[in-house]
C-alpha cells in the first residue's frame, strides 16, 4: 500500500480547464474521497491518478515516485468503474484472475488467490457463472474482487455504488467500509453523495469547478467549512445563510443581524460590506426570550426530529428542532443561535472569515 | 415505458400471417429453385415450351460443367473402349468424349481466392481504421470519415476505364493481387463506417479496465475489444464477402484468364456446345453455395448485427 501524493495538478480539455492546479496528500492506507458535484473535475483527477488520463501539467507520486508519465498498466493501481466493467465474454473467475494473467501468475496460485478473494467477497458459489446475468449487487462484488486480488497499490472507485439501487447501496457502502478496515488500503474513492463521503470517508476532499474548496476530516469539514460552497453541499438540510450588511473588527463577538445581537465566535479578521452568518440547521433553537424573530412557513415532520422552515428578516432558513416542537405555521417564534457553531463568510469571495474557532482547521486546509 | 401494448394476435391473423409468408417466400425462392432444377434437366427439357416442372433427372449438367468434350468421329469410333463409369456414360451417350476438365474449378477458386482475400482485408483494414476513428483524437477525423465515405457516392464502374488503364500500367491487369485490392477499396469505405458504428457502442471502460489490469493498449484491443466486436465483424464480413463474390462488371473488364473469377466464366459455358442452360445452371447453383453456407453458420452474428444498437444492454 501506499501514499499517494498530488502535485500542482491540472487538466485542460482544449479552452476548458477541467482541474485548476491542485495539491493534497493521500495517506498509507487513508479512505479519500473526492467530493464535489458533477463535473467539478473529481473523476478527471481520479483517472489522471490512475494513468486514464495524462495531466496537463503537475506531479503524481505513488509511493515516492513519480508516475505522471507511466501508462495505466504500470502503475500498479486498481480501478473500480461506476458501470463495472466486467469483461462480458468471460464469467466471473475469469474477470478476478485476468490482472493476474497480465502478470504470467503460474495457474495455481492464480485459482488460490482467485479462492481467497472469493471467499472474503462471499461470491464462491457465483465463480463459474457468465458475469451477464449477475445482479447489481453480486457484479459490485466480482469488480471488486479483480481489484483486490492483485494486492495493488491504490483503489481507485469512481462512483461504485452509483449503479446500484438505494437499498442496496447502504449495505454495500458498509461492506465496503468493512473491507477497507480490514486491507488497510489507500483508497481514493469519487461521488457526489454527501453522506456517502461523510459515512465512508477518512478524509474528504470537496471539489468545485476544477478547484479544490477544502481538504479535511469529515467532521471538520461540515463544522467549519472553508467556502459558501462547501457549507452549502455538505449536509442536508445545508447551511443557512443569513445575509446582512455589515462590519466585524478582529476581535469583535458580537454581529447585529435586523438591530438584534448575534454572539459569535472571536473573529481573527474583519471585514465589511456583505457578510453572510453561516449556521447549521440543528444549531438553532426555538426560544421565545430572543428578540430575533422569523415566521414558520413549513414543519416536516422526520419521526426523531422535525424540520421547520422559516422566514426571517434576513432570508429562508431551516432549523432541526425534537419533533415533540409544536411551532404551528404561520406563527412567529424567537430563534437562539449556538454561538460556538456559527460561521462568517464574506458573501463576494465566497470564503469563511477566520476565527477563534475554526482558524485551526481552516490555517492547514 | 413506452404507452403501446403488445396484443397476442387472433388465430385468424396468424393464419392469415402465416400464409403471407409463405407465399412470399415462395415468389422470392421461385428463381432459385428454377435454376437448381434446370441445373438437372437435359438440354432439351430446359427449353421445352412449355417449361417442364416434371421431368427425369440427369447430371448432364454438371458433367458438361466440369469437363471438355469432343464428338465421336467415324475414325474414332472403332480404336473406342467402353465407357468405364457412369460419366463418360452420360458423355458417350450424347456421341462425345471426354477430352479433358473443364475450367469451372479453377474459376472457383479464383473466386474463393479473391472473394475471401479482399474480405479478410477489407475486415482486417476496417477494423483497426474504424478502432482508431472510434477512440483515438484523429486530426481532421470527421473529414477523413466523409472523404472514405465519398468513395462510395458514385457508382464504382463509373472509374472503371482509369482503373483498367491503372491496372495495365502496374501489371494487375487479371492477376490475383490487383482484383483483391481493387475490392478491398470498393468495400474499406462500408467496413470502416460499420466497424466504427459497432465500436462506439462498445464502452471505452472495458478497455480501460484492461489498462488498469495490467495489459498494454494493443492487448486490450485485441483482447477485449475484438471479441465484443465479433457480431460487427461477422456481419461486416458478409456484406463484404457478398460483394466481391457477386461482383460482375470489374470481373469482365480487368480478368480473362489467370485471374477471371466465376460470375464473367459462367456465361461463357452457354457457347460451349450449343446454349447448355443445364451446364450454367449447374455452374450458377454451386456457385451460390459457398455464400449461402457461411451465411448460415453467420446468421446468429448477422441478426443481431443488423439490430444492433436498436436494444440497450
Amino acid at each position: 500500500m501506499a501514499q499517494i501524493v498530488i502535485r500542482n495538478l491540472r487538466k485542460d480539455f482544449g479552452e476548458f480547464t477541467a482541474v485548476k492546479s491542485s495539491s493534497f496528500t493521500i495517506e498509507d492506507g487513508e479512505f479519500f474521497m473526492l467530493l464535489g458535484p458533477s463535473g467539478c473535475g473529481k473523476t478527471t483527477t481520479l483517472r489522471m491518478i490512475a494513468g486514464l488520463e495524462s495531466p496537463s501539467s503537475g506531479e503524481i507520486f505513488i509511493d515516492g515516485e513519480e508516475v505522471s508519465g507511466k501508462p495505466a498498466s504500470q502503475r500498479d493501481i486498481a480501478f473500480v468503474f461506476q458501470m463495472f466493467a466486467l469483461y462480458p465474454h468471460m464469467n466471473v473467475r475469469n474477470n478476478i484472475a485476468y490482472p493476474l494473467k497480465s502478470q504470467h501468475m503460474p495457474r495455481r496460485q492464480i485459482n488460490a488467490r482467485v479462492a481467497e478473494v472469493s471467499r472474503i467477497l462471499d461470491i464462491q458459489d457465483i465463480l463459474n457463472k457468465p458475469v451477464g446475468g449477475l445482479s447489481g449487487g453480486d457484479r459490485q462484488r466480482v469488480a471488486l474482487g479483480r481489484a483486490i486480488v492483485r494486492d495493488p497499490k491504490a483503489f481507485m472507485m469512481d462512483e461504485p455504488l452509483g449503479a446500484l439501487d438505494a437499498e442496496f447501496r447502504e449495505h454495500m457502502a458498509e461492506e465496503l467500509r468493512a473491507l477497507q478496515d480490514r486491507m488497510h488500503a489507500t483508497t481514493v474513492y469519487v461521488t457526489h453523495d454527501q453522506l456517502e463521503a461523510m459515512q465512508m470517508g477518512d478524509k474528504i476532499v470537496v471539489m468545485n469547478h476544477g478547484s479544490i474548496e477544502q481538504f479535511g476530516v469529515p467532521q471538520d469539514i461540515y463544522d467549519w467549512p472553508a467556502t459558501m460552497f462547501v457549507a452549502d453541499f455538505i449536509g442536508s438540510p445545508a447551511m443557512n445563510f443569513l445575509r446582512f450588511e455589515g462590519e466585524v473588527a478582529p476581535g469583535a463577538d458580537m454581529v447585529h443581524l435586523d438591530g438584534q445581537a448575534i454572539s459569535v465566535p472571536p473573529q481573527r479578521e474583519g471585514a465589511a460590506g456583505k457578510l453572510v452568518l453561516g449556521v447549521r440547521p440543528e444549531h438553532v433553537s426555538l426560544s421565545d426570550a430572543s428578540g430575533y424573530r422569523a415566521g414558520v412557513i413549513a414543519t416536516e415532520y422526520l419521526g426523531t426530529t422535525r424540520i421547520i422552515t422559516l422566514e426571517s428578516p434576513n432570508g429562508m432558513l431551516k432549523v432541526r428542532v425534537p419533533a415533540t416542537s409544536n411551532a404551528q405555521v404561520g406563527e412567529s417564534v424567537g430563534l437562539e443561535f449556538n454561538a460556538r457553531t456559527l460561521t462568517l463568510f464574506d458573501e463576494s469571495s465566497g470564503r469563511a472569515l477566520l476565527s477563534e474557532a475554526n482558524e485551526g482547521v481552516l490555517a492547514n486546509g | 415505458m413506452s404507452g403501446f401494448s403488445v396484443n397476442e394476435p387472433s388465430r385468424r391473423m396468424k393464419w392469415f400471417a402465416g400464409i403471407l409468408v409463405v407465399f412470399y417466400a415462395l415468389v422470392t425462392l421461385m428463381p432459385l429453385l428454377w435454376i437448381i432444377a434446370t441445373g438437372f434437366k437435359s438440354p432439351a427439357d430446359s427449353i421445352a415450351y412449355p417449361p417442364k416442372v416434371i421431368f427425369r433427372p440427369t447430371l448432364e449438367g454438371y458433367v458438361n460443367l466440369f469437363t471438355t468434350q469432343t464428338r465421336i468421329t467415324p475414325d474414332m469410333e472403332e480404336g473406342l473402349e467402353p465407357p468405364k463409369n457412369w460419366v463418360e456414360q452420360i458423355v458417350r451417350d450424347k456421341g462425345m468424349v471426354i477430352a479433358g476438365p473443364s475450367r469451372y474449378v479453377q474459376r472457383f477458386m479464383n473466386s474463393v481466392i479473391i472473394g475471401f482475400g479482399s474480405t479478410f482485408l477489407s475486415v482486417f483494414l476496417g477494423t483497426l481504421a474504424a478502432y482508431a476513428f472510434s477512440r483515438f483524437r484523429v486530426p481532421i477525423k470527421d473529414d477523413l470519415l466523409f472523404f472514405i465515405l465519398s468513395t462510395r457516392m458514385m457508382p464504382p464502374i463509373a472509374v472503371a476505364i482509369p482503373i483498367f488503364l491503372m491496372f495495365r500500367q502496374l501489371g494487375l491487369s487479371d492477376t490475383h493481387m490487383g482484383m483483391i485490392l481493387l475490392y478491398t477499396a470498393v468495400n474499406l469505405s462500408l467496413s470502416v463506417w460499420l466497424l466504427k458504428g459497432f465500436i462506439d457502442e462498445i464502452p471505452l471502460e472495458y478497455e480501460e479496465a484492461a489498462l488498469i489490469d495490467g495489459y498494454t493498449r494493443f492487448q486490450a484491443f485485441y483482447k477485449v475489444v475484438l471479441p465484443q466486436a465479433m457480431t460487427g465483424i461477422a456481419s461486416t464480413a458478409i456484406f463484404c464477402l457478398i460483394f466481391a463474390w457477386n461482383e460482375y462488371a470489374f470481373a469482365v473488364l480487368l480478368t480473362s484468364g489467370e485471374a477471371q473469377t466465376a460470375p464473367p466464366f459462367i456465361p461463357t459455358i452457354i457457347g460451349v456446345g450449343g446454349q447448355d442452360w443445364p451446364a450454367v445452371a449447374a455452374g450458377a447453383s454451386i456457385f451460390l453455395l459457398p455464400v449461402m453456407v457461411i451465411t448460415i453458420l453467420l446468421r446468429k452474428h448477422l441478426l443481431r448485427g443488423i439490430t444492433f444498437g436498436a436494444v440497450r444492454k
